[in-house]
């Protein structure tokens, strides 16, 4: 074949239709719809077969409800419910709050001494590591107030990932912005204003999002080990009770509000750190395209 | 203004340079042979083994300005705020320093920008803020550690021109890291050659073709014989 066979359709300039953007496009297209109808599609399947399962084999309510039972008990049950939420939220809120400054502190307190973090990081690392669920029952011998003790329970698993994260931040400055601020004279508390803080802000609000999560976790097994029930009790009481009674639809309603809480609270930090992140950092930037 | 200093250890051996004030002196030389570390001693970020530096700095004074081979911005901030850092490490309100943060920007041509996160300009823009920040304080000295080697030629031949024509205005000595034969050729009065393993300078050629030098001088046949004057002694440091 010689060379002059080869032909190349041109269509006019202004009307030039490349088949593989064409595709590539039409791909974006279904993934951006399908993120949203997808996960809706497989709940409804997942309600269905649930329900299905139920009415087929006749399983009675005290072994597994119908989806629809656990939507009206829900509702019935809505106030004893919200209130045992409204506990387990403030236990989480409130443990949030002091690991994000606890951990933030104690990260301060690393980067401006070598020395003191060689000497406790080992110590956070301990505390990580072994499962609240062992510590808990420790802690609730000796905290005689119950929400000291449920706080401190979640603070140990939350404080964690937020003093590892926040400590890699402010380690991870620019080498030559550090020279820069040396050569314009920068003092040590410009240097962490200026410099380490912002440039550790990203990672920061990288622990975060996990610290939430792993709170609400913490404030949960925590009310399990602590097991004591009465007024102000939270979610995970509500659990526990309705088991001793057999009140699985019920179960099943308090187990949605505690998913509904930690999906909540997750999409709130992940806001924020799109609002603070969004003008200048690379991974808000790609989430924007 | 002389400087004798030397740090044996690998870095460098014996730099004897005398640097006057106004010019513009490039160190030339292959990876590795110390032109870096003369930069980081003179700034006085590292202290010379041996020797010192008649010229001393302090830091802070806004006596000096650096310009980086990266841009080095601080991404989480505006233009203009970026070039307010050496005034804001003085305790310097913005607004007090707003004017010469304007003008820096103007010299750089960047003024409309001033509201831009770095993120939105190209890597020569990037380039040019750092220069409208080495430049806001009026330093007496300005240092460049190779920093036009990670552009495209275009843009690097662009802020070459545009620094000359910065330098007329301000006066101020620079001392200029490349390892191109010819930027350095094109921008200086002086290029000291250097030699690797030990780092230490082997040749200085004086560039006697008076400024401003434009266009005209970069296609000049006086300019070809000093490129290859300098690539002599360029290759001749690589032998040695």
């Amino acid at each position: 074949m010689a060379i002059t066979d080869i032909k190349v359709d041109s269509p006019s300039p202004n009307k030039v239709v490349d088949r593989n953007e064409l595709l590539k496009k039409r791909k974006e297209r279904n993934i951006k719809i399908g993120k949203w109808v997808m996960p809706i599609v497989v709940f409804i399947i997942t309600v269905y077969l649930w329900y299905w399962t139920v009415q087929v084999n006749d399983i009675p309510h005290y072994i597994l409800p119908d989806p629809f039972l656990v939507v009206t008990t829900l509702i019935q049950d809505l106030r004893i419910l919200l209130s045992a939420l409204q506990v387990t939220i403030q236990i989480t809120l409130m443990a949030l709050a002091v690991a994000v400054v606890g951990g933030v502190g104690l990260a301060i307190l690393f980067t401006q001494s070598k020395f003191f973090e060689i000497s406790f990081f080992p110590y956070a690392v301990i505390l990580q590591v072994t499962p609240i669920i062992s510590i808990a029952p420790l802690i609730f011998i000796y905290v005689e107030n119950r929400t000291v003790g449920l706080l401190l329970c979640a603070w140990i698993v939350a404080f964690f990932p937020i003093l590892s994260n926040t400590t890699l931040g402010l380690n991870s400055v620019d080498h030559n912005l550090k020279d820069l601020f040396k050569i314009y004279g920068a003092n040590r508390w410009q240097k962490l204003l200026h410099l380490q803080i912002p440039s550790a802000l990203p990672y920061f609000l990288g622990g975060l999002r996990i610290a939430g999560g792993l709170a609400l976790i913490g404030a949960v097994v925590a009310e399990y080990v602590a097991g004591t029930g009465g007024i102000g009790s939270g979610l995970a009481y509500t659990i526990l009770e309705a088991g001793y009674r057999l009140n699985i639809p019920r179960m099943f309603a308090a187990l949605l509000l505690i998913a509904g809480t930690g999906v909540f609270i997750f999409a709130i930090l992940s806001f924020v750190s799109h609002m603070l992140l969004h003008k200048w950092h690379e991974s808000a930037l790609q989430k924007e395209n | 203004m002389g400087k004798t200093f030397s740090e044996d250890i690998v870095a460098l051996r014996e730099m004897d340079l005398k640097i006057h004030s106004g010019d513009f002196i490039s160190l030339l030389g292959p990876s590795g042979c110390g032109k870096s570390t003369a930069l980081r001693i003179i700034s006085g970020l590292t202290e010379p083994t041996v020797g010192e530096v008649d010229w001393k700095v302090s830091h802070g004074s806004g006596a000096i300005g650096v310009v980086f081979q990266e841009a080095t911005l601080l991404p989480w901030t505006t233009v203009e705020k970026n070039v307010w850092l050496p005034f804001r490490l003085q305790n310097k309100s913005f607004r007090e320093k707003k004017d010469q943060i304007e003008r820096s920007l103007e010299l750089v041509g960047l003024k409309d920008f001033s509201k831009s996160y770095p993120r939105e300009l190209s890597g020569g823009m990037k380039m040019r803020v750092s220069i409208a920040r080495a430049l806001v304080t009026n330093p007496k000295v300005i240092l460049m550690d190779e920093p036009f080697a990670a552009l495209d030629e275009i843009t690097r031949f662009k802020l070459n021109n545009d620094l000359l024509a910065l330098r007329e205005t301000l006066g101020c000595t620079i001392i200029f890291v490349t390892h191109s034969v010819f930027e350095s050729v094109f921008l200086s009065d002086r290029i000291a050659v250097m030699a690797a393993r030990p780092g230490r300078v082997i040749q200085e050629l004086g560039v006697d073709e008076p400024y401003p030098r434009g266009e005209s001088f970069r296609t000049s046949s006086s300019y070809g014989t000093l490129c290859r004057k300098t690539s002599d002694a360029l290759k001749s440091a690589m032998e040695n």
